[in-house]
């Protein structure tokens, strides 16, 4: 006999991710999941995000990372209130490594929440953490061939940086081969070519962030 | 690489549709995978059967519905089958305006059962 089920795969995952994105929505914070390859540049991205924003913005810090707490000190180095999840070789951060880690974290008193997922371009973009939105950090060295290599990844992105953008030239990476890659899987996303090094594109990636916590706090 | 978890999900979902049925045994999951997400099929048969052990699923077959995602092409309308790495221009006509869709499906679709009164 056959009978018919039709249930998403990860929907036990996803319930939890429901319940993730409740508790933020009723401290009204904004929570962003920063995926990309290891060494493109999420934790810079982290504090030159942090050094930005305007006075009285709160952020608080997940750190995603098979082992070590190197991440979450730097954080905390900048006086951010920051838990580190040690996967122990998972792939990625699901929803319930989430849910226990908001314990160890003053949610109700933030205003932005930066998940730092486990550096990889394909097992983080199959799960939902309940975050508002799915930030996909992108980088020079890697070149410009990687939206059609991991298109899963890039599908999922609300937007997608291009960091170490001041060394574009040096490693040939060809910008509108990489847009027209993204446009493919993901036609509404913006792209942001942005150094966290020099500072280059920060302002456009800042005004692009901030609206979209006025839009989600209006 | 997460494929344990996702063998997990899949066996906890079969399980409860069959206690649903009232069904002792489930002998096959269809499960509809899209080819844009990141799973390999004998890796999930692999824990399936490790995970399945002393479980109303032990020894069943895992049937996978691959389904292809589509690109279309924006300059000259020519719709094809896309695979990773996707292409950069349109086989037909050449052109670089190309958007995909699909390819995204991950869900257990069915199981096969045998009804407890069979045993």
């Amino acid at each position: 006999m056959k009978v018919t089920v039709k249930q998403n795969i990860l929907s036990a995952n996803d319930a939890i991710a429901a319940a993730n994105r409740a508790r933020f929505d009723e401290a009204g914070l904004l929570a962003v999941n920063l995926m990309a390859s290891p060494g493109a540049g999420k934790t810079s991205l982290i504090l030159a995000t942090a050094a930005r924003l305007p006075e009285g913005v709160r952020m608080g810090v997940i750190e995603g990372d098979l082992a070590s707490r190197i991440d979450a000190d730097t954080v905390a180095a900048q006086g951010l209130p920051v838990t580190q999840i040690n996967t122990g070789g998972g792939c990625h951060l699901d929803a319930p490594m989430i849910q226990s880690a908001l314990t160890e974290l003053p949610v109700p008193d933030l205003d932005l929440l930066f998940i730092e997922n486990v550096g990889n371009l394909v097992c983080p973009a199959e799960f939902d953490l309940g975050e508002h939105l799915a930030v996909v950090v992108a980088s020079a060295p890697e070149g410009h061939d990687k939206p059609f290599k991991y298109p899963g990844m890039f599908a999922r992105a609300d937007v997608v940086l291009v960091n170490k953008a001041d060394l574009l030239a040096v490693f040939d990476f060809d910008m509108e081969a990489f847009r027209r890659g993204v446009a493919m899987v993901n036609p509404d996303a913006p792209v942001i070519a942005l150094s966290c090094r020099s500072g280059l594109g920060m302002d456009a990636w800042m005004a692009w962030l901030l609206a979209q916590k006025a839009a989600l706090t209006a | 690489m997460h494929e344990l978890s996702v063998t997990q999900g899949v066996l906890d979902i079969a399980l409860e549709a069959a206690r649903n049925a009232g069904a002792a045994r489930i002998t096959a999951i269809d499960l509809v995978i899209g080819d844009l997400s990141s799973v390999v099929d004998d890796s999930v048969q692999f824990y399936f059967d490790f995970l399945s052990q002393g479980t109303p699923a032990e020894g069943a077959v895992l049937h996978f519905q691959r389904r292809p995602a589509q690109a279309t092409c924006r300059d000259c309308g020519h719709v094809f089958t896309a695979q990773i790495p996707l292409t950069l221009n349109c086989p037909a006509c050449g052109g670089s305006h190309l958007s995909v869709s699909g390819g995204r499906e991950f869900r257990v679709e069915s199981i096969e059962v045998d009804d407890e009164s069979n045993g």
